[in-house]
C-alpha cells in the first residue's frame, strides 16, 4: 500500500517535512505526495535525491503536481 | 512566531517580475532634484536639497524570520537600514511600521520586537521619530529610514566598470537557513550563524566601502546575489564573471539546501534571473540555489576598481566583517550577463 501525503495549500518547507517524516517511518516502499507549487516539487525532488530514493512525476493536473517517492530496487537508480 | 509566517523576511517580498510589471505602468517622478527614483530599481530613494545635502529614503518591512521578538525586530531593522548604507548614506531618522494581532499575541511580545529595532537603530546612529501600528492578522515590522548624503557622492547600482572587482561583505545562504530553523532541522550553531549575520549592520562595510571609492554597490535581500547583481550589471551596461569556490556561504546552508529546504523565493528569483545567467556545468544545484537565496540582511555587494580590491578586503576583514571575499569581476559584455566560473582563471567555459 502507498501512503498519500496531500500537502496542497502548504507553503515550504511543509511538503518536504511531511514527505521526510513519512520516508523515515516509512514500512512501505513508496509514498505520494501531492504539492500544488513547482518549488514545492523541486524541494521534493532535491530531497529524494539526498535520501537516494526515487523521484518521479506521476502526474499534473492544472497546478497539482503529484509525485511518488520510492526506494530504488535492483537496477532502478535516482535520476 | 515564524508559524504566522508565510514566507520568511526578505523572502516574503513580491517578486521581481511582478513588481517591474507594475511600476512600468507609473507615470514615473520628474523632478530635477531627484537624483535616484524608481526608474533604476536602486535600494533607497535619493533627493537633493542642497549642493551638500541630499536625502536618501527607503523603506523595508516583513513577518517574522525567527520566533524571538526581540531578534526579529533587531534582524528587520538592520535590513531596513542596510538600503541606506548600500548608497553610501548616514541614516538619521526612523518611522517603525508594525502589524500584529493584539487579541492573539501577549503585547509584551511587541514590545520585545519594538526594542530589538530600537536598539538596533541606536547601533546604527539613527533615532526612531514615530511610527504607526495596526491590527493584522500576522505580525509584522519593519522601518521606513530616511538618511542624508553629499549629493556628488552617491553610490548606486549603475556605476561598475569593465575590470572592477566585486567584493562581498557577508556569506550567503540566510534564506536557506531559515527555512530549514522553521522546519526545526537546523543545527542550532547553522542558525546561529545566520542570526549573527542579519543582526549585524553594514555601517562598518559602508564607511569603509567610501573610503576605498566605490564604483557601484548594492545590498543582497530578497532577490538574492544574482537577482542583485543583475540589477546592477543591467543599470551599469557591463557582464559579469563569479567565481563560486570564493563565494562565502553560511556554514550548513549548502546542506540544507541538498534536503530540498530551499524558499519559494529562490525559485521565484531563478524563474526571472535565470536566463541572463551561465552556469559552469560543474556547478550544483545546491550551489545555484544559495546564489538565487533570498537573503535577509545581507551583506553589501560593492565594485570598485580592481588594484584597490586588496586594501579594501582587508580593512573589512580587520574590522570584523570576517567572510568578507572577492567573488568575481566585471567585463565588456552583454549587459546583464552572469556567468558563474569554478574559480578565478577558470575559463574552460
Amino acid at each position: 500500500m502507498m501512503i498519500e501525503i496531500d500537502c496542497r495549500g502548504l507553503a515550504c518547507p511543509q511538503p518536504v517535512l511531511r514527505a521526510k517524516k513519512a520516508l523515515d517511518n516509512m514500512q512501505e516502499e513508496e509514498v505520494l505526495v501531492i504539492v500544488d507549487n513547482p518549488a514545492a516539487k523541486e524541494n521534493l525532488e532535491r530531497l529524494a535525491n539526498f535520501l537516494n530514493y526515487i523521484f518521479k512525476l506521476e502526474k499534473k493536473e492544472d497546478n497539482n503536481y503529484y509525485i511518488i517517492i520510492k526506494k530504488p530496487k535492483g537496477n532502478e537508480y535516482s535520476t | 512566531m515564524t508559524e504566522f509566517s508565510l514566507h520568511c523576511g526578505c523572502a516574503a517580498k513580491v517578486g521581481a517580475q511582478y513588481l517591474c510589471e507594475i511600476l512600468n505602468q507609473l507615470p514615473g517622478s520628474v523632478n530635477q532634484n531627484l537624483i535616484v527614483g524608481l526608474e533604476s530599481f536602486d535600494d533607497a530613494g535619493v533627493y537633493k536639497l542642497d549642493e551638500n545635502t541630499a536625502l536618501v529614503q527607503t523603506v523595508d518591512f516583513f513577518p517574522p524570520i525567527v520566533d524571538d521578538p526581540y531578534l526579529f525586530g533587531s534582524i528587520s531593522a538592520c535590513n531596513a537600514l542596510s538600503d541606506v548604507f548600500a548608497m553610501g548614506g548616514k541614516p538619521v531618522t526612523c518611522l517603525a511600521i508594525v502589524c500584529f494581532p493584539t487579541k492573539k499575541l501577549s503585547l509584551e511580545i511587541l514590545g520585545e520586537i519594538l526594542k530589538g529595532g530600537f536598539d538596533k537603530v541606536k547601533e546604527a546612529g539613527a533615532i526612531i521619530v514615530g511610527g504607526h501600528t495596526i491590527e493584522d492578522e500576522q505580525p509584522k515590522y519593519g522601518l521606513a529610514v530616511t538618511g542624508i548624503i553629499n549629493p556628488g557622492k552617491v553610490i548606486t547600482n549603475a556605476g561598475m566598470k569593465s575590470g572592477d572587482s566585486l567584493v562581498l561583505t557577508k556569506p550567503l545562504g540566510t534564506g536557506i537557513i531559515v527555512t530549514a530553523a522553521k522546519g526545526e532541522l537546523a543545527k542550532p550553531e547553522d542558525f546561529a550563524g545566520a542570526i549573527n549575520s542579519m543582526t549585524t549592520l553594514n555601517k562598518v562595510a559602508s564607511q569603509i566601502m567610501q573610503e576605498a571609492g566605490a564604483n557601484a554597490a548594492t545590498d543582497i535581500t530578497g532577490f538574492g546575489l544574482l537577482g542583485h547583481l543583475f540589477q546592477m550589471a543591467k543599470a551599469s551596461r557591463v557582464a559579469v564573471n563569479l567565481w563560486m569556490d570564493h563565494i562565502p556561504i553560511l556554514k550548513g546552508a549548502l546542506e540544507y539546501a541538498n534536503l530540498g529546504l530551499v524558499p519559494e523565493g529562490a525559485y521565484n528569483n531563478r524563474i526571472w534571473v535565470g536566463n541572463n545567467v551561465l552556469f559552469d556545468t560543474e556547478i550544483v544545484t545546491a550551489e545555484k540555489d544559495i546564489l538565487f537565496d533570498p537573503q535577509t540582511s545581507g551583506g553589501l555587494l560593492i565594485a570598485l576598481p580592481k588594484e584597490r580590491a586588496d586594501v579594501l578586503l582587508l580593512k573589512l576583514k580587520e574590522s570584523g566583517c570576517k567572510s568578507a571575499a572577492c567573488i568575481g569581476e566585471v567585463f565588456d559584455g552583454e549587459a546583464g550577463l552572469i556567468k558563474v566560473k569554478r574559480r578565478k582563471n577558470d575559463d574552460r567555459n
